[in-house]
């Protein structure tokens, strides 16, 4: 993975340039192909990345960027083999394989956790449909 | 190779020139050829906008990626069920695409596709054309109304809302609920699956509902569904309108509607007429309009096939759909309309670079509804590719919540939140 992305970097240097200094998130695309789509697909409850909206009550819990691997691998284990209790993740825990838990525990760890607002919402306009 | 003719400036200056309302076509057929190519994306919807995204993400923003989407802002249909139980405004679901604009410098281009290419590479819109590389049909769904043509008008629409696209349709249908007198009748149809959102009308049934119960109480609300039960989360729904709204709720499985008269409101099936005080039918529903206008629907199924690893069109090639236009066993919902887009997404940028996709793809599906104004309950999945079968397959142990909770309505909410921030930022 290392290597494509040096290969990118000299292929495209000043776009990478550009979007690099746009984007701190660079990181995650060296991350093998399988994990970066079944991570970003955690978004829809974890944010980006892991990194959660605020002001929700179960922020603590939906934080996944800089958890500590061996608590996320502990947790979804648990999740997985039933020993702990869901309300949601039994049924996502139960469909992924352990090497999965592992590459998404890793993954996460090294997101760096950020502030991520709720977006605001603004005034439908009066020509939408 | 050398790229410097694309400087950070010029690339700021196109995407500020495209940004902005009026801009010249002119701008994409003659600008240079960025470094890995060009992906134009027809629709700004969760998949098409998801898609923009994770393309300019993942190939560093070595790939140039231009949407086209018809409206100026972006409407959630996921908790626009809420307008109708009174806890939501539409004003609460509608959204800027600036940020994902500016974020992952993304071109814009706000206009209508009225016709698609695929043997040159290219996209007429109302005021201008663009060539691709690559494109993305990310349309979501069209509607059937050569099965209810009385239906057709805009002005039809205005008396009988399908409000099954987040916007004014909403609103209309939510002011017909208040100005309806207590001991209304409220009717809605549901059309034969598949159509988008499996949970989306039980969900609106409870929400009418629960606005009756304090609002109106004399009042019904009878649901005519086309399929032979209820289609998702079957058994909460059930149990959720006999202990909720046991007077209220009234559901009749096997009733595909006839037609329907507009002016009176009154809706024919086989078996009976009913007159209508308000009246939603949800139409009959295929894949959108440009997914028609490149020639990738089946001759006899109205969806589009792709290949799972990159939703690359079976047909046509250079040419993918993701989102609710595709034909699959996956539920049509939002998270799946992501999840599709970041396959996608990733397998595009792979097939730049002359590598290969993930050939195993792995991703999940977390659907919410709610029941009332403060609970909801959950149907959760995760899916995986299937090698031998070339299709994406639900894994063990996905499932439903035991019951509706606050707690999941609070989960709802952020799950809301989260995928909002995640497409749009
Ligand atoms: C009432 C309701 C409730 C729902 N609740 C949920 C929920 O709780 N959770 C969930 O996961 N899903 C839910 N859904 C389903 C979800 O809304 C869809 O699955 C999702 O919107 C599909 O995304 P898409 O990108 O395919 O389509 P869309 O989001 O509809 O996007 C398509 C875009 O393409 C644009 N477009 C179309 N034609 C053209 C053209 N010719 N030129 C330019 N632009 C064009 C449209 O303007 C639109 O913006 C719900 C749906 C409804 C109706």
């Amino acid at each position: 993975m290392f290597k494509i992305h040096f290969k990118l970097i000299l292929i495209s240097s000043v776009y990478w340039a550009a979007y690099a200094q746009a984007s701190e998130d660079i990181s995650i695309s060296a991350v093998n192909l399988h994990t970066r789509v079944l991570a970003a697909s955690c978004a829809a409850c974890h944010g980006t990345l892991g990194r959660a909206v605020t002001g929700s009550s179960l922020e603590r819990n939906a934080v996944l960027a800089g958890r500590d691997p061996e608590d996320f691998t502990k947790k979804m284990f648990g999740f997985k083999d039933g020993s702990r209790r869901g309300t949601v993740m039994h049924h996502h825990a139960k469909g992924l394989t352990e090497a999965e838990i592992k590459q998404l525990a890793l993954f996460f760890s090294q997101q760096k956790s950020a502030e991520i607002d709720p977006l605001n919402p603004q005034t439908l306009n009066t020509h939408h449909e | 190779m050398n790229k410097s003719h694309f400087n950070r400036r010029d690339f700021i200056k196109a995407a500020g020139v495209i940004g902005g309302l009026s801009f010249s076509c002119a701008v994409f057929s003659m600008a240079n050829k960025p470094p890995m190519g060009r992906v134009v994306i027809i629709g700004g919807g969760y998949a098409g906008t998801t898609a923009a995204k994770y393309i300019r993400l993942w190939s560093l923003g070595a790939v140039e990626v231009i949407v086209i989407e018809k409206s100026s802002q972006f409407v959630s249909c996921p908790m626009s069920n809420l307008v109708l139980g009174g806890t939501r405004t539409i004003h609460d679901l509608t959204f800027s695409y600036d940020l994902v604009k500016k974020n992952h410098g993304v071109k814009w281009v706000e206009d209508e596709v009225i016709s698609i290419n695929t043997e040159v590479k290219k996209v007429m819109m109302k005021r201008g054309e663009i060539s691709y590389d690559r494109l993305i049909v990310a349309p979501g769904v069209d509607f059937n109304y050569e099965v209810l043509p009385e239906l057709k008008t805009t002005e039809a629409q205005q008396k009988i809302p399908h409000a099954w696209k987040a916007g004014w349709q909403t609103v209309n249908l939510r002011k017909q609920l208040e100005a309806m007198p207590d001991g209304g009748v409220f009717v809605m149809t549901i059309p034969k699956a598949p159509y988008r959102c499996p949970p989306g009308p039980y969900e609106r049934a409870c929400q009418v509902a629960s606005y009756f119960k304090t609002n109106k109480p004399s009042s019904k609300v009878i649901v005519l569904d086309a399929n032979a039960e209820v289609i998702s989360k079957k058994g909460l729904f059930l149990k959720a309108w006999a202990e909720l709204y046991p007077s209220i709720v009234d559901y009749r499985p096997d009733s595909p509607i006839k037609s329907v008269d507009v002016a009176s409101k009154t809706i024919s099936t086989d078996f009976e007429k009913i007159k209508a005080h308000v009246l939603n039918v949800i139409p009959p529903q295929t894949a959108g309009k440009p997914a028609k206008m490149a020639n990738l629907l089946e001759p006899d199924y109205p969806w589009c096939e792709v290949d799972f690893l990159t939703y690359e069109s079976k047909t046509v090639p250079y040419v993918h759909i993701v989102g609710d236009s595709v034909a699959s066993g996956l539920p049509k919902s939002a998270h799946i309309a992501t999840s599709q887009a970041r396959v996608c997404a990733s397998a595009i940028v792979e097939l730049m670079k002359g590598q290969s996709p993930d050939p195993a793809p792995v991703f999940a599906n977390t659907c919410y509804s709610y029941v009332d104004d403060k609970q909801a309950m959950h149907v959760a999945n995760v899916f995986r590719y299937d090698a031998p079968k070339k299709i994406m397959v639900p894994a063990e142990g996905g499932g439903v919540s035991a019951k509706p909770s606050q707690e999941e309505g609070v989960y709802a909410k952020a799950w809301a939140q989260n995928i909002w921030a995640d497409v749009l930022t």
